[in-house]
């Protein structure tokens, strides 16, 4: 098993930020906010986001910016709200809150709620409770989340909960730790957590390990680094961690290195990805692995940031 | 109206780059603007980065026409996850009159590739939802076939769902489900479609109505295969919101006792019973027999109460999740041994 490589992530993480020409680079192409969040929040964790220059990275998530108030996946994309969520915790990382013109991203944010309470994710519609959260954690880092009819936005997330205690993207949906991490935390952020049978809930969710010590979406699915962050970090907002075992999870993901080029994947052996990179690291700050600086359960930032977003300081 | 679909197709053989195609003479590729910094240079592969390049052009000059809508299909080939291109491709097949069962089929071979792409399932709803009840076989048909590649795909049951409510076509449903539950009795996703379809269905009267049967069902399900999640949280769901009738059903105990005294796999009927005390339930001797005759090596629980001793055995069986059930012994209501 051994320890985390650190040293080797972030020389990972900074490669592929680097890299020019193979396929991943084309697919992220429409993603790289997403690819930057996950990236650089690593980078934080492991305590070395200094190693990248802010002003280079600040200036082109403001150019992805819409003059709706939304951002876009890169410059010259359209916007969604999966990006502009990114977009506002790469600023708060970097503590350039202060460049986002809070209220054009609350009347985009608040645009996209439903009449039953739910979000889309853009303009055109998908609707998903991944987008509840979303727009609930966006609206809650810029202090404005009075802003949307934040009672309905609850009750549309609480009729997406399962007899199994889980939530699925839509009513009736199966449950899925994804999902189940993008309702808790909005239910968390909402002051909502009343709301959650957390007994029944953590239940489930600690049947997600399995004897590898990794972590599964779904009954009888395969266990994956993805799930540490989505099962964890739902476990610790009901209270329940404890019931699962943390030594063989952090063994799981250690096994989910690449020792020698860095970069951590979903399962041993397979090959890493910026993604599963971050979720492996965000899962052992979760677990409190040495090293590490804390991450937010909610917000998914260090903690340091959320006390500076929230208590200036 | 061509959709666009057969230039995808060919293009794998002999792609012609567009800057060589007449058809393209007269529009100026826009190139992709990485920003003032760009922090990640990134060289897309060539051919991809060419069709981007028009593509930006005819979207900035919403030209609506065939070769544009070619264009798209061209696009979504390259990368399916695109928000824009996809939305583009709705205003021309709308703008163009195209015959939207050609765009199913045109989603259909996209999907055949990138079938957990989000934009994809998007914008086949936004395209059935166009064609309303005339989608419906096409839907579940669809839908159906992807599950029969993948039947836990988390976007084609969202999609059936959907359809489902939107469009209909529930009669056939639940012995869709115990035909997938027949191939595979842990897909813990035909578990939830056949919750979803007796809760649901206009057809079934409503999971009161449902439970008889339900319950006969789920029963034979777990005595084949005790060790399934999903059949034991699909039985407890079938009394939702009534937990008396659940804990005075004998059918619900009776199966607990059952697989404990079959000695293997018992780890669910332990815990189904453990929760059945915690409501009130009392077993009586037979179950404290059949929890006796188990055995567990180093285990000494003669002289601990039922629920108790359910605990202990359940720390030893489950060792992972063994603070759990410590948990569980501690809050324990105190039952008489
Ligand atoms: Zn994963």
């Amino acid at each position: 098993m051994g320890e985390l490589v650190t040293d080797k992530h972030v020389k990972y993480i900074l490669s592929v930020e680097k890299r020019k020409d193979d396929f991943e680079s084309v697919v992220m192409e429409h993603l790289r906010m997403n690819g930057a969040y996950w990236g650089l929040t690593a980078l934080d964790l492991m305590g070395k986001l200094d190693v990248v220059d802010v002003n280079e990275v600040v200036s082109w998530v403001m150019s992805c910016q819409h003059d709706s108030g939304g951002f876009g996946g890169n410059v010259g994309h359209d916007p969604h709200i999966l990006y502009t969520l990114s977009a506002v915790q790469v600023l708060a990382l970097f503590d350039k809150m202060d460049l986002i013109d809070a209220d054009k991203v609350t009347n985009y944010i608040v645009g996209l709620q439903n009449e039953d309470g739910s979000f889309s994710g853009d303009m055109w519609g998908e609707v998903d409770t991944r987008f509840s959260y979303i727009a609930i954690c966006c609206l809650s880092i810029i202090h404005r989340l009075d802003k949307i009819n934040v009672e309905k936005a609850v009750k549309y997330i609480i009729s997406c909960k399962n007899m199994d205690g889980g939530f699925g993207c839509t009513p009736g949906g199966e449950s899925h730790a994804g999902q189940i991490f993008c309702c808790v935390g909005a239910l968390a952020l909402t002051g909502s957590l009343d709301l959650v049978n957390k007994d029944l809930l953590g239940w489930w969710l600690c049947e997600r390990q399995v004897k590898s010590g990794g972590l599964n979406g779904r009954p009888e699915k395969l266990p994956d680094v993805c799930y540490s962050w989505w099962v964890l970090s739902s476990l610790i907002m009901i209270d329940r961690v404890h019931w699962i075992s943390r030594e063989k999870l952090i063994k799981f993901i250690l096994d989910c290195q690449d020792k020698e080029k860095g970069g951590i994947s979903d399962r041993p052996d397979d090959a890493v990805d910026v993604f599963h990179t971050y979720f492996g690291v965000a899962g052992l700050s979760l677990l409190e692995y040495p090293g590490l600086k804390p991450i937010d359960p909610a917000y998914a930032l260090p903690v340091d940031v959320v006390n500076r977003i929230f208590f200036k300081k | 109206m061509a959709s666009g679909s057969s230039e995808v197709e060919e293009e794998e053989q002999e792609r012609v780059m567009l800057r060589d195609r007449p058809e393209w003479a007269d529009v100026t590729p826009v190139p992709q603007d990485d920003g003032p910094c760009p922090v990640v240079p990134i060289n897309y592969t060539e051919e991809f980065a060419e069709v981007m390049d028009y593509f930006r052009a005819v979207y900035l000059a919403d030209e609506r026409s065939p070769r544009a809508l070619s264009l798209t299909a061209e696009a979504i080939h390259f990368n399916a996850g695109n928000y824009t291109v996809w939305h583009f491709r709705r205003l021309l097949l709308e703008s163009l009159k195209v015959d939207l069962h050609k765009e199913l089929e045109f989603i259909e071979r996209i999907a055949a590739k990138n079938s957990k792409n989000y934009q994809i399932w998007h914008h086949r709803r936004r395209v059935a939802e166009k064609l309303g009840p005339d989608a419906r076989n096409a839907e579940l048909q669809f839908t159906k076939k992807v599950l029969s590649v993948d039947a836990k795909h988390y976007h084609a049951w969202s999609h059936r769902q959907w359809a489902l409510q939107a469009l209909g076509g529930w009669e056939d449903e639940l012995d869709y489900c115990s035909e997938l539950l027949e191939q595979d009795i842990f897909n813990n996703s035909a578990w939830n479609q056949r919750y979803f379809v007796i809760t649901r269905s206009p057809f079934l009267g409503g999971l009161k109505a449902m439970r008889e049967s339900e319950v006969l069902y789920t029963i034979q399900a777990i005595e084949a295969y005790p060790e399934n999640e999903s059949s034991w949280k699909y039985l407890r769901g079938l009394y939702k919101g009534e937990t008396t009738s659940w804990v005075n059903d004998p059918q619900v105990s009776s199966i607990c006792l059952k697989i404990l005294s079959s000695k293997s796999n018992y780890l669910f009927a332990l815990s189904t019973l453990l929760d059945l005390i915690c409501h009130g339930y009392q077993p009586n001797q037979d179950f404290r027999d059949a929890i006796e005759a188990l055995k567990i090596p180093d285990l000494d629980i003669q002289d601990l109460d039922i629920a108790s001793m359910i605990c202990s055995i359940l720390e030893k069986i489950d060792p992972i999740r063994v603070n759990y059930w410590i948990w569980r012994k501690s809050r324990l209501p105190h039952v008489a041994q």
